[in-house]
Formats: structure tokens, sequence, C-alpha cells
């Protein structure tokens, strides 16, 4: 029955958990650039807004492949936090973006078009080192599942430093920051016209952002497993990472696409190593 | 729900303004007047934008481009016409290429006067052009609920 809370949980809260992480987002983003910023609550309006627009659709299939994408997020999010399998998780994750940029390429725009194609980039760029951190958690706790990985003892970021901070970059890919927010970014709203999201319009942008709250949530829950053996560090850290990507975020400009390629496989030889290095040492141990 | 009022985002479009106008819409952004208070965000993009705000007068060119930008946002919405160009062509109206203000192409909903409109006017103008957008939302929303309730005045009326 645990798991069907959880999953049932994560479904209702983590669009809340999601909008207000946003909110704080962009408090603390305001605030580091010298401004006083929206409202906390910001982008349960934007959202709410976006919902009370006209519905202006160029391509009824882009409807169809974002909604595929906002239930593929919110799938692998509730089998995550249900204690799934890490590899379908992370799969179900992959899937999800596939129907994105799909939704993007349905629509005739050179905007869209370049935005998917970034957004296919950058799912080069992080897929490798997504998979390499589930493969350390297997290696630390000897199972994929969450729900096992959760109520290990073991500290894994002892074990997986080059892992963490591996995903920590592609975290930075994820969370559609900068340097990395090459596809579609929260600031920079000239750029490529919007990227991915160009011609999504309305309630259809609405589900986007909806989506990328769940994603949000589900991804701190992922840095989360790092420090699970202790609930309250894993909170602190957790805040922590977020705060640094939010650091990272208004201190770096925008990278070329190359470069977020580069960083994202350059995290993954890290991961690499850290696993290597962990592999030699437990065979060392028995 | 007034969810429009609180999260106006903006299309500035410069028609063909001497870029005076296109300055003080910009300081707007900056932390000075941060109007990123109010949710209101500069999105370049005509499918997510509530409000056009458009500075310069028009000109043979881009009167195809303003009626494009116009049409591609989604109602409801509404049109600010920035600094006296806008409004009327101001110093350019009696050039061979200007056609004119804004509303000559597309309609205008609010004017903000001014060579160059002060970041304060157009916050003004924003702000006023935020109760027209949520008389549209209200009028688009409840087109059908008005229809009755107008109907209902009226019989109201001729039994009075």
């Amino acid at each position: 029955m645990n798991w069907l809370i959880g999953a049932v949980l994560f479904l209702i809260l983590a669009p809340i958990t999601g909008g207000l992480i946003a909110g704080i987002d962009r408090k603390i983003t305001a605030r580091m650039q010298g401004r006083v910023g929206p409202p906390l609550l910001q982008p349960f309006y934007d959202v709410g807004k976006l919902f009370e627009k006209e519905r202006a659709v160029v391509t009824t299939a882009q409807n169809f492949y974002v909604l595929a994408y906002l239930i593929f997020i919110a799938l692998s999010g509730a089998l995550f936090f249900a204690g799934g399998d890490l590899l379908l998780i992370v799969f179900a994750f992959t899937l999800a973006h596939v129907f994105l940029v799909l939704g993007a390429y349905a629509v005739h725009s050179p905007y869209s078009h370049v935005g998917a194609g970034r957004e296919l980039i950058q799912l080069m760029a992080y897929e490798p080192m997504i998979i390499l951190a589930a493969v350390g958690f297997y290696m630390v706790s000897g199972s994929f599942y969450v729900a096992d990985i959760v109520t290990t003892t073991v500290p894994a970021i002892l074990y997986l430093p080059g892992v963490f901070l591996g995903f920590a970059v592609i975290l930075t890919i994820k969370l559609r920051k900068s340097p990395f927010d090459i596809s579609t970014s929260h600031h920079a709203h000239q750029e490529i016209v919007k990227g991915i999201t160009t011609e999504f319009s309305g309630s259809t942008l609405a589900q986007v952002e909806i989506a990328h709250w769940y994603e949000n949530v589900f991804l701190l829950g992922f840095v989360f497993l790092f420090f699970a053996w202790n609930p309250v560090i894993g909170i602190v850290a957790v805040a922590i990472t977020y705060l640094a990507e939010i650091f990272v975020d208004n201190v770096t400009a925008r990278a070329r696409w190359q470069a977020a390629l580069k960083s994202g496989w350059l995290a993954a030889i890290l991961g690499i190593v850290n696993l290597a290095i962990l592999s030699y040492m437990m065979l060392g141990g028995a | 729900m007034a969810f429009l009022k609180r999260s106006p985002w903006i299309l500035h479009y410069d028609a063909s303004s001497c870029n005076g106008c296109d300055i003080e819409v910009l300081a707007c952004l900056t932390p000075l007047y941060d109007v990123e208070r109010f949710g209101i965000i500069n999105t370049g993009n005509p499918k997510h934008a509530d409000i056009l705000m458009i500075t310069g007068g028009i000109n043979e060119l881009n009167r195809a481009v303003v009626k494009n930008l116009y049409e591609q946002m989604p109602e409801p919405k509404v049109v600010v016409a920035i600094g006296i160009c806008a409004a009327t062509g101001g110093i350019f109206r009696e050039c061979y290429n200007i056609a004119g203000g804004v509303d000559k192409v597309i309609p205008v909903d609010v004017y903000v006067p001014g060579c160059a409109a002060r970041p304060e006017m157009i916050i003004d103008g924003v702000v006023k052009a935020l109760g027209i957008l949520e008389e549209k939302r209200a009028k688009m929303t409840g087109s059908a609920q008005a229809k009755e309730e107008t109907r209902h005045a009226a019989e109201a009326g001729e039994s009075t």
C-alpha cells in the first residue's frame, strides 16, 4: 500500500511543491539581481492565466504530444515516489521528453524546430549521466528499486561523490538553467523566440509548465537519494543543491550547445571513473 | 478568477521608433522599476503575449508585420501604443513613408503619450491596459452569461 500512497501523494502534491519552488526560485533570482521580484505565488498566477487564454492551436497533434509529455513526466515521478525500478523511471522520463520534442516538431516553425533540435542535444548530453547515477545506486544498495535505495543505511554520497557532481552538472541542464538553458529558458524570453515552447500557447503551454514542476520535484527527489540514509541531511542537501543551481544560473551566461554536450559527457566520464574506482574497491574488499 | 491581471506578458515591438521609447520600455525591466513585481514578463513571442506594446509610427514596410503580430496573439489581448509617434505618427507623421499612428492598422486600447514616454507613464499605461484586459476576458469567458444578463437587464428596462 505504501507505494500507492507515495505515487498518489506525488501526483497531488508535486505541482504545488514544484510551483512553490519555482516561485522561490524567481524571488531569489530577483534578489540576486537587485530586484524585488514577483510574488511567491507568481508561477500559479502564470499557469492560471494560461488556462484563461484562447486556445490558439497550429496543429492539433502538438496538444496530444504535450499531454503525453505531461503524463509521462507525472508517471516517471509517480513511479519514483512509489519506490519503483530506477531504470524504468529513467526510460519513462526520457520518453516524456521525446514527446515534447515531437510536439515541437509537429509545427512548421523554424524557431520551434531549432528548440526541438536543441532539446534532443540536451537529451544526448544528460542521458548517459542519469543512467550512470542509477547504476551507481545499484552498486551501493544492491537494488535498482527506489524503495530499497531509500531504506539503505549506506551513505551513498560517500561512495558516489563523482556521480553526485556529475548529476549536479546535468541537473543544470534539466532545470533549464544557465549555462545550459539552450532549448528554452526561464530568463531569456527573446532568444530564438522561445525555443521549444515557441508554438505552444494557452493551456498547452500551461501543461508544459506543470510538467516542468513535476519534473523538478522528481529531480530533487533523485538528489535526495544520495543522502537518503539521513533524511534531515538529505533535505538540507537538496535545498543547498537547488540554491547552488540558482546561483550558477545567475552568474553564468548561456554556453553553446557544443559546450552543453561536452559538459554532459564530461560529467558522465566523472561518473564512470567514480563507478570504476568503486567497483575496484568492492572487488578488493570481497 | 483574475489570473490574467496578475500575469500579463508583454510583447514589445519597435515599429519605426527612434529607439527613445524602446529604451524607456526596457528601463521598466531594470532593477529600478522592476515590472516583474507585477508578474510582467517581456516575452519575445506573440503566442505567449497578452499585451502588445508598440513604439513608433506605422510605415509601409511594417504594416503587415504589426498586423501579423497582433493576429498571432491569442485572445484576450490589448495593445498599448507608447510614445507620441505610436499615437499619431508624431514628428514623422508627414513623412512620405509613415502611415500614422498604430491605430491605422490595429485597434489600440491605451495611448501612452510622451517623447520619449517615461517609464512611470509606461507602467501606468500597462496598469490601465490590465483593466481593459480583464474586461475583455470577462467578455470572452462569460460571453454567453453576459448575453443572458444583458437580456435580463433589457427586459427589466422595458418593464420599468
